[in-house]
């Protein structure tokens, strides 16, 4: 069962950036595009690990620093011709606050 | 509303290509229907060859199944042959009555092989090479038959005749001329090519006009002009192409040879597009698969109303790839007046190579059995590269401009399977390979995305280039001539900023908005690229972006694959003291720093800092006065010295103070990519300036100026920029230098490649014949750095920038805590 937990304001995420939050599950990765939609994955790349969390932000994606995987931030799912999946956390913004759902661990795949 | 309607005619290469491009640029946006003649889905014509020989099956050359076009929503008429195209209606009408209205309509017709009007050319046997019906009718004669002969000994034909070959047919090649594939081939290669096709079994006939074909009902011998005969059972026809235009002549859209078309592949009627071998642009028909390519991708962009795209024709190359032999040809093969040639001939190892050269550029190549510096010759001859500085070196190939560990192999068919081809990625032959074949890729960016091979250092592209093209057969698609920034415009680098200082772009946002970006806010490739061009162009006004730097930059220091980062101090000149280094010392106790190393740069790296310490790490060493070393960018890193007169006792000149002064004039500027220097204080060069981007060598006389050097993947040693006497007179060379590299080098390239690319005259023009230029450049790096010479751990240390550093709290535990 999800259970929604306050983690910020909206503005202490930079715009096309991230900001990291420990959880149960490890270090996830919010994630705020240019258009002020917020998103969350385990900030852990399916390729080696890298922190997606300190990757470039653009549309609704983020490139992984180490070898510049793409990860589509919807899904965890890595854009093609690259193959994995992150595992993503459902993130809801209300009132300028943004809430995980994070103890009742991974919703989706 | 319903979508507009989008008809294509001609289920060939360059129409369903132009189709892909369009989903790719704006899905939906049509509802397509497309008519094709052929009762097949698209297919590959250009590996027929290979499926003639037996090296491939048919079904390995079906690009788009229909399984494609039931996904994308396109209606597929296969098999049915469009008769007419009422233009006032707007539709178009098949021979069996078929009607489809259009709102756009794109012909891709093709070409038809060009059958020789003599007798006997309707015999049964008499075949032309162009679909998927001559091959099955010359694969069903080799089973029958014996003789075979194909008319024509240009590309084509000399890969039909390979494949009768291979099927076990006995087969003469009969051409006109008295050399093989004219178009592409000067008479040496052209023997060369005779020879090793003879010595596998083919026949030749050349000076021979064909006269008549002889047979009641099938086809029994062909006769020529001197009154010979060669018996055939087979007679194939090759000898060139026409394109397929009655259709649109018909229906009033003017053709001339093709049907003629603009730089944005419209006919004459704006509503009808035209694209691939039925086509005349500027003059031109096209029969390789390239220059298609470039149109597909222009005609799209036009049908998707973006209309920003031009096509303004391709310049190409040909590979020929018959078992065994490898032929490359681009240019002006023959050579002439105005030109050289330069010339490399081994006989015994079935190498010939020559250059054409016209003004110190390359103006086009010929190489016969060694082809793998095809790919770099080629693009030279785009890129205008003034080869003056390397000629002696240049036809011994690129291997050869200076290379460690990445050796030159040069023949990527005799390669074994698991040979590794990119020794940054891993990437074997044979993973290659399967790619190739298994996603039907066709250029070397696709290649680089789906196995990474040739995508990091690059050394390996020609190898990988040479791979393409042997898996594919005779023709490839070569990277367009003008390359894209990145997949979000199709303006290059140098329009880009260009537009930058002409229309005074000043963020990010605008630029995008103003050169009509295809996504709203870019990607990882071009926003760093941007971001860099703003501060370059708008030094006192650009307000730097973050969030478009790559990590290293964002958070100024390295990050390491477990995600933690090194901390490099700067030490000026590679010079320290008991103070420095023991401040250094006491900060890697105190933060327990797992790793301490001295890097190739005479500098102290602190590895396995944790993000969140890295304020305060800095804070403590810059209470002992050290600063950013900028380790981690596309900046200033080092400048590497040799202690210099001052202790040496060969030493002729201060080459640390000159060292540091440097450093202190250079350091906290951004370039397009990192920046090395060195100084040494003799020609010894201790410092091993001539592997830098920048060096400077004593002599006894004063300084010698280097530049374009990389000691990384490839070694380059550097070019002798010139020599000048006085200290003040290296440090205005050197600021003149980084500031015509900064505005000039696209984003990402280093110098030894700028260099490479624009030609060590020109940075003699710029730097050291023109002195008031100098001085103008010179001027501009000083006022640029008036702002960049700020400390980044600093600001830092002191509060900027915090959110980068630290963690989010759940708001929970934030509760528990108080209540703990």
């Amino acid at each position: 069962m999800s259970h929604w937990t306050p983690i910020a304001r909206l503005e202490d995420i930079p715009r096309q950036g991230a900001r990291v939050v420990a959880s149960p599950q490890g270090k996830v990765a919010v994630f705020r595009t240019v258009d002020d939609r917020v998103f969350a994955l385990l900030d852990r790349c399916p390729h080696k690990g890298g922190p997606l969390s300190e990757g470039i932000v653009h549309g609704a994606r983020v490139a992984c620093p180490l070898h510049n995987w793409v990860i589509e931030l919807d899904s965890g799912q890595a854009v093609a011709p690259d193959e994995g999946c992150v595992r993503r956390f459902d993130v809801r913004l209300e009132d300028g606050m943004v809430a995980i759902a994070l103890a009742g661990g991974p919703t989706g795949r | 509303m319903s979508k507009p309607k989008l008809v294509l005619i001609g289920n060939g290469m360059a129409g369903v290509r132009t189709l892909e491009e369009l989903l790719k640029l704006a899905p939906g946006k049509y509802d397509i229907t497309v008519f094709g003649a052929e009762p097949h889905p698209n297919y590959n014509r250009i590996l027929l060859s290979p499926v003639l020989a037996g090296e491939k099956k048919l079904e390995d050359i079906i690009l788009n199944d229909e399984a494609w076009y039931a996904e994308h929503g396109i209606t597929l008429h296969k098999g049915k042959k469009v008769v007419a195209i009422d233009r006032v209606r707007r539709c178009v009408r098949t021979e069996d009555g078929t009607e489809a209205g259009y709102d756009r309509l794109l012909l891709a017709t093709g070409s038809a092989p060009f059958i020789l009007p003599v007798p006997g050319k309707d015999l049964e046997g008499v075949v032309g090479f162009r679909d998927i019906r001559d091959v099955e009718l010359m694969l069903e004669a080799s089973e029958k038959h014996r003789h075979a002969v194909v008319i024509g000994g240009g590309l084509l034909g000399l890969e039909a005749a390979n494949g009768l070959k291979k099927r076990g047919m006995d087969v003469t090649v009969v051409h006109l001329l008295d050399t093989l594939m004219e178009r592409q081939l000067d008479k040496p290669a052209a023997a060369l090519l005779q020879r090793a096709l003879e010595d596998s079994g083919l026949d030749f006939k050349l000076e021979a006009q064909t006269e008549a074909l002889l047979g009641e009902g099938r086809v029994r011998a062909v006769r020529f002009k001197d009154g010979s005969e060669v018996p055939a059972d087979l007679v194939v026809m090759a000898v060139g192409i026409r394109p397929n235009i009655e259709l649109a002549k018909a229906s009033g859209i003017h053709c001339e040879r093709g049907i003629l078309v603009s730089d944005t592949m419209q006919t004459f009627d704006p509503q009808v597009y035209a694209v691939g071998e039925c086509v005349q642009h500027r003059g031109e028909l096209f029969g390789l698969v390239a220059p298609l390519f470039e149109q597909a991708k222009v005609c799209a962009n036009h049908l998707a109303e973006f209309g920003i795209a031009r096509y303004e024709g391709s310049v190409t190359s040909t590979k020929l790839k018959v078992t065994g032999i490898d032929l490359f040809s681009a240019g002006e093969y023959q050579g002439g007046a105005g030109c050289e040639e330069l010339l490399f001939q081994d006989p015994s190892r079935g190498v010939y190579k020559k250059l054409v050269v016209r003004d110190n550029k390359v103006a086009g190549a010929v190489l016969y059995g060694d082809t793998v510096d095809g790919a770099w010759y080629f693009q030279m001859m785009r890129d205008g590269t003034d080869i003056s500085a390397f000629r002696e070196n240049i036809l011994f190939g690129q291997a050869h401009m200076g290379d460690s560990g990445h050796g030159a192999e040069s023949h990527a068919a005799r390669l074994p399977e698991d040979a590794e081809v990119c020794g940054c990625n891993g990437v074997c032959k044979k993973t290659i390979v399967d790619a190739i074949v298994q996603k039907k890729l066709f250029t070397l960016d696709e290649v680089r995305a789906h196995t990474k091979a040739s995508a990091s250092c690059g050394s390996c592209t020609g190898l990988v280039e040479q791979i393409l093209q042997s898996t594919l057969g005779s023709d490839y698609s070569v990277s367009p001539a003008k390359k894209p920034l990145c997949k979000c415009t199709d303006l290059t680098h140098e329009e880009v900023r260009e537009a930058v200082r002409i229309q005074g772009l000043k963020t990010i946002p605008e630029l995008m908005g103003s050169l009509g970006w295809r996504t709203p806010d870019g990607c990882h490739a071009c926003r760093p690229a941007l971001n860099y061009y703003l501060l370059c162009q708008w030094p006192n006004e650009y307000r730097d972006d973050p969030q478009s730097r790559f990590i290293n930059e964002r958070v100024h220091a390295n990050i390491q694959k477990d995600g933690t980062y090194s901390v490099v101090p700067r030490i000026w000149g590679g010079v320290t003291n008991p103070r420095e280094l023991r401040a250094i010392a006491d900060v890697a106790e105190k933060f327990q720093v797992p790793c301490v190393k001295i890097t190739g740069g005479q500098r102290i790296d602190l590895l396995g800092v944790p993000k969140a310490q890295l304020p305060a790490i800095w804070a403590e060493l810059g209470k002992h006065g050290l600063m950013s070393g900028h380790a981690y960018g596309k900046s200033l890193r080092t400048v590497k010295t040799c202690v210099g007169k001052e202790w040496c006792r060969f030493g002729t000149q201060d080459s640390t103070t000159l060292g540091i002064e440097l450093e202190k004039m250079t350091w906290g500027s951004w370039t397009p990519a990192k920046v090395k220097m060195a100084v040494s204080g003799c020609p010894r060069n201790c410092a091993e300036a001539t592997i830098k981007d920048f060096g400077v060598v004593a002599v006894d006389s004063g300084w010698e100026l280097h530049v374009g050097g990389n000691g990384g993947v490839k070694v380059r040693a550097t070019d002798f920029l010139c020599k000048v006497q006085t200290d003040e007179e290296v440090m205005e060379y050197a600021a003149a230098y980084m500031q015509l590299y900064r505005e000039e080098a696209r984003y990402l390239e280093r110098t030894a490649h700028w260099i490479e690319r624009v030609g060590l005259p020109y940075l003699q023009s710029r730097i050291v014949d023109d002195a008031a230029g100098r001085r103008a450049l010179c001027a501009r790096f000083l006022e640029s750095q008036r702002k960049a010479q700020i400390d980044p751990w600093a600001e830092r240390a002191q509060g900027a920038e915090k959110h980068e550093f630290e963690p989010l709290t759940p708001a929970e535990r934030k509760a528990h805590a108080c209540i703990a």
